[in-house]
C-alpha cells in the first residue's frame, strides 16, 4: 500500500469531543491541512458546537467565530469585509456547516453570499441528517433512510423524497471553485482544499462525512463506507472550476452498492429491489457527470492538475 | 461645523459617515430605505471608505455586522419592524458576543395589519435582548446620539451594542436644519475602535462557544454588569461631546418644567415636543405640570426616575405601542423602577399614537387633565378613534 503524502501539520488537537469515527472530525482535521492557520473558521450550530469542546477549551489551533445555525453564509461576508477593511487580506475565510445548516435552514445566506460573489470558502460536511440534536431527516437524507423523523414503523419506510442535490444548487450560482470531497480519499480532499484557499471568490466543498450513530455502523468501518460511497457512484468526486467539470477519482466500473447499503442499519429494511433501484440511480448519475465532464471540456480550461491519490 | 438641511435618516447616514464605520450592511425597508441609500451615495462617491454588504435578509445584515464587529471593525446597520423582528435571534448574539454595533432603527408598526406608521412595537420587544436603546426627539439629537452610540458602545466596561431609533415619518421623513460636525472635531471625539483580543487570525482562540450551567451564569452577569456601567459611562461621554460641539441632549431623562409640578408626563420620541409646547401652554394658565423624556430605555433609568419621583405627586407614562397582555412597555417599566424606590407616586399609563396616528396637543392635554383629576391608574388608550370602527369587516 503506497504511504500517504499529506502535509504533516496539524491544526486540529486530540481531545477534541467527536464520536469514535466520526466523519466530521476527520473532515475538519483533513480540510485544516488544505486552508492552513491563518484561517478564520465560523461554525454554526452543528455537531461541531460540541465537537470544538466547550469554553474556555477549544479543539482548533485556528480562530473560530461561533453562528446561528442559519447565518454561516452571512457570518463568511462580514468577516471577508472586516478582513479587508482591517488591512488582514490574507486571511482565509471559511465556513464549516453541517448538511442542515448549509443545504436546509442555512441556505438563504448560502445563496446570498454565493450571489454575491463573497471572496470565502463554504465548507459542508454532509452527514446525512440532523445529527446534534438526535438524528432527524434533513433535506441532504438520502430517500429510504430511517432517522427518528422518518420511522420505519407501519405504512413508513424512511424518509419518502430523494437527497437535495447542493451541489447543483451551489453550481446554479457560478461559484469560482466548488468540489465535493471525501476523508477515506484524504490527499484529495487536502488538495481541493488547497485549491479552493487558491481561489478567489465564493468557493464551496461538500463533504461526505458518515456518521457512525446516525447511519448506524460500527466505528471501525468509516473509512471503508467512505471508500464505497464514492467506488458506487453514489459519492463521486469531482472538482468544478469556472464551470469546468473534473472527475478526481475517476472509475471504468462502478462497484455494486449493496456492501454500501447492508452495512448500514438506517437501511436495515431495504428489499433486494430497493438496492437494485439505488445502484441504477448511482450508475445514472456518474454517466451524467461523465456527460458534464465531456461537455465542458471544451471550454478554456484551467492547468491540470495531476492526481495524487 | 456645517448647518445642513436634513431629514432624520440623512442625519444618521451622516453621523455614520463621520464615524468612519468600516463595514455596513443592511437590507431594506419603508421608511429605514433612506439611511443606507444615502450611505451607498457616500461610499460610491469616496465621501466614506466602507465595505458596504447588500445582503438577502436583515437576519444577515445583522448576522454580516456582527461577524465583521468580532473581528474589530466599526459596523452598522439599520432597520424597521419587521426587519428588526427578523434580526431577533441575531440581537441577542450581538449582545452576547459583546459586539459594539450601532443600529438605527426607524421605529415603524408591526403587520397585520400592514402599516408603516410610527410606533415603538419593534424596538420594545426588543428590549431585552441586551442592546442599549435611545429614542431621540429631533434630527440634531439622531445625529448626535448616534455618535455618542459609538464612544459608548466601544468604552471598554460597556461593549455593548446600542440601538438609536427614530419616529418613522415624523424623524425620518421630515427635514430641519442640522449642525453636522467636522470630521476633525468627530475624530478627536471617536478614535479608530481598538481590535477585539479573541477573534485574532492566526491565533487559537474562540469566540461565542458554548458551556454548561457552571459558567454561563457569569457570562450573563458579565453582561449585566457591562450594562450597570452605562449610567456612570453616558454622561461622561456626553459631557466631552458637549466640549467639542456644544451640544447635549441631557442624558438619560432629561426634564422640562417639572421642579413643582403636581403632574409630570413622561414621553418618548418626537411626541416630547408635542407635549413641550402643551406644558408651556398649561404652565401659563397656572397649572403646574411638567415633562420628562424617556431618552434612554436601555439600560432603564431606574435611578433619575426615582429622583424625579421624589418630587412629584402624580406621573402619566405615555407609550406609542401596546406590550400585549400588559399594556405599555414605558408604563410597567416606570411602575416596577418605582415600586423598588422610597417614593410611589401614582402612575397611569396613556396609550397614543400607536401605528402613525398623529398625537396631538389636544391629545396631551387631555392626558394632563386625566392625570390631575381623580386618581386612577389603569392604563387606557388615549386617542381611541371617536367613531366606533368595525375591524371585523
Ligand atoms: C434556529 C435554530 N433551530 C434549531 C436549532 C437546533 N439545532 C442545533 S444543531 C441542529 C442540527 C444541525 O444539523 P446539521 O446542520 O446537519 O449538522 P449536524 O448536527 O448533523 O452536524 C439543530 C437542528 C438551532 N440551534 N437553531
Amino acid at each position: 500500500m503506497a504511504k500517504l503524502t499529506l502535509p504533516a501539520e496539524e491544526w486540529m488537537y486530540r481531545g477534541h469531543a467527536a464520536c469514535p469515527g466520526c466523519g466530521p472530525a476527520l473532515a475538519m482535521r483533513l480540510l485544516l491541512k488544505g486552508l492552513g492557520p491563518r484561517t478564520i473558521l465560523a461554525i454554526p450550530a452543528c455537531c461541531w458546537t460540541v465537537i470544538a469542546t466547550p469554553f474556555p477549551t477549544t479543539a482548533l489551533a485556528v480562530a473560530v467565530l461561533d453562528n446561528p445555525i442559519e447565518s454561516t453564509g452571512a457570518s463568511l461576508a462580514g468577516l471577508r469585509a472586516a478582513a479587508d477593511a482591517l488591512g488582514l487580506a490574507d486571511v482565509t475565510v471559511a465556513g464549516f456547516a453541517g448538511d442542515g445548516g448549509t443545504a436546509d435552514i442555512g441556505l438563504q445566506a448560502l445563496s446570498g453570499m454565493l450571489e454575491r460573489r463573497t471572496d470565502a470558502i463554504f465548507v459542508m460536511y454532509d452527514n446525512e441528517g440532523y445529527m446534534n440534536t438526535g438524528v432527524q431527516r434533513s433535506g441532504a437524507t438520502p430517500q429510504g433512510a430511517w432517522t427518528t423523523t422518518t420511522p420505519v414503523a407501519g405504512t413508513r419506510r424512511g424518509k419518502r423524497e430523494p437527497k437535495k442535490e447542493i451541489m447543483e444548487v451551489v453550481l446554479a450560482h457560478h461559484p469560482s471553485y466548488a468540489a465535493t470531497a471525501n476523508p477515506a480519499f484524504p490527499e484529495d480532499l487536502v488538495r481541493k482544499a488547497e485549491r479552493a484557499r487558491a481561489a478567489r471568490g465564493p468557493r464551496f466543498l461538500h463533504i461526505l462525512a458518515p456518521c457512525p450513530p446516525g447511519w448506524r455502523f460500527s466505528s471501525e468501518e468509516t473509512i471503508a463506507l467512505g471508500r464505497l460511497a464514492t467506488e458506487t457512484g453514489l459519492f463521486p468526486l469531482y472538482e468544478v472550476e469556472d464551470g469546468v467539470y473534473r472527475i478526481t477519482r475517476p472509475y471504468g466500473t462502478l462497484k455494486p452498492v449493496d456492501e454500501y447499503v447492508r452495512a448500514q442499519g438506517r437501511f436495515r429494511h431495504w428489499t433486494d429491489a430497493e438496492i437494485r433501484e439505488l445502484g441504477a440511480q448511482a450508475r445514472a448519475g456518474w454517466e451524467r457527470l461523465c456527460r458534464r465532464e465531456r461537455e465542458t471540456a471544451a471550454v478554456a480550461r484551467p492547468p491540470p492538475i495531476p492526481l495524487t491519490a | 461645523m456645517t448647518r445642513e438641511v436634513l431629514s432624520g435618516n440623512h442625519a444618521q447616514s451622516h453621523a455614520v459617515r463621520l464615524a468612519r464605520a468600516q463595514v455596513i450592511s443592511a437590507y431594506p425597508i419603508t421608511p429605514q430605505t433612506t439611511i443606507v441609500e444615502k450611505l451607498a451615495e457616500f461610499v460610491a462617491t469616496g465621501a466614506l471608505e466602507a465595505q458596504l454588504i447588500e445582503v438577502e435578509s436583515e437576519h444577515s445584515a445583522l448576522q454580516a455586522v456582527v461577524s465583521a464587529s468580532a473581528l474589530g471593525a466599526r459596523t452598522y446597520t439599520a432597520t424597521s419592524s419587521q426587519g428588526l423582528l427578523l434580526m431577533h435571534e441575531l440581537l441577542h448574539w450581538a449582545a452576547g458576543l459583546r459586539a459594539p454595533i450601532v443600529m438605527g432603527v426607524v421605529n415603524r408598526a408591526v403587520a397585520p395589519p400592514w402599516n408603516i406608521g410610527a410606533d415603538h412595537t419593534d424596538t420594545m420587544s426588543q428590549r431585552d435582548t441586551g442592546w442599549i436603546q435611545f429614542y431621540p426627539e429631533s434630527n440634531q439629537e439622531v445625529l448626535d446620539t448616534v455618535l455618542v452610540a459609538y464612544r459608548l458602545a466601544e468604552t471598554a466596561e460597556v461593549r455593548l451594542p446600542v440601538m438609536v431609533s427614530e419616529d418613522a415619518f415624523y424623524l425620518s421623513h421630515t427635514v430641519e436644519p442640522v449642525d453636522v460636525p467636522e470630521p476633525e472635531i468627530v475624530d478627536r471625539f471617536l478614535p479608530p475602535r481598538t481590535g477585539h483580543a479573541i477573534l485574532v487570525p492566526g491565533t487559537v482562540g474562540r469566540l461565542g462557544s458554548f458551556t454548561g450551567p457552571d459558567r454561563y451564569v457569569e457570562f450573563r452577569r458579565e453582561l449585566a454588569r457591562a450594562s450597570a456601567q452605562v449610567p456612570r459611562v453616558l454622561p461622561e461621554v456626553e459631557e466631552e461631546y458637549r466640549r467639542l460641539t456644544g451640544r447635549s441632549h441631557g442624558g438619560a431623562l432629561p426634564t422640562y418644567r417639572a421642579e413643582g409640578a403636581d403632574a409630570v408626563l413622561v414621553t418618548m420620541g418626537t411626541m416630547t415636543t408635542t407635549a413641550r409646547t402643551v406644558v408651556d401652554e398649561l404652565r401659563a394658565a397656572g397649572q403646574r405640570v411638567g415633562l420628562a423624556k424617556l431618552r434612554l430605555f436601555r439600560p432603564f433609568p431606574d435611578t433619575e426616575l426615582r429622583r424625579l419621583a421624589a418630587t412629584v405627586d402624580r406621573l402619566g407614562v405615555v407609550d406609542r405601542s401596546y406590550t400585549f397582555g400588559a399594556s405599555g412597555a414605558a408604563a410597567t417599566e416606570v411602575q416596577a423602577a418605582l415600586y423598588r424606590g422610597p417614593h410611589r407616586p401614582l402612575v397611569a399609563g396613556f396609550l397614543a399614537g400607536v401605528g402613525g396616528r398623529d398625537v396631538t396637543p389636544a391629545h396631551i392635554r387631555r392626558m394632563f387633565a386625566e392625570l390631575l383629576g381623580p386618581a386612577d391608574p389603569e392604563p387606557r388608550w388615549a386617542d381611541l378613534a371617536p367613531l366606533e370602527v368595525d375591524v371585523h369587516g
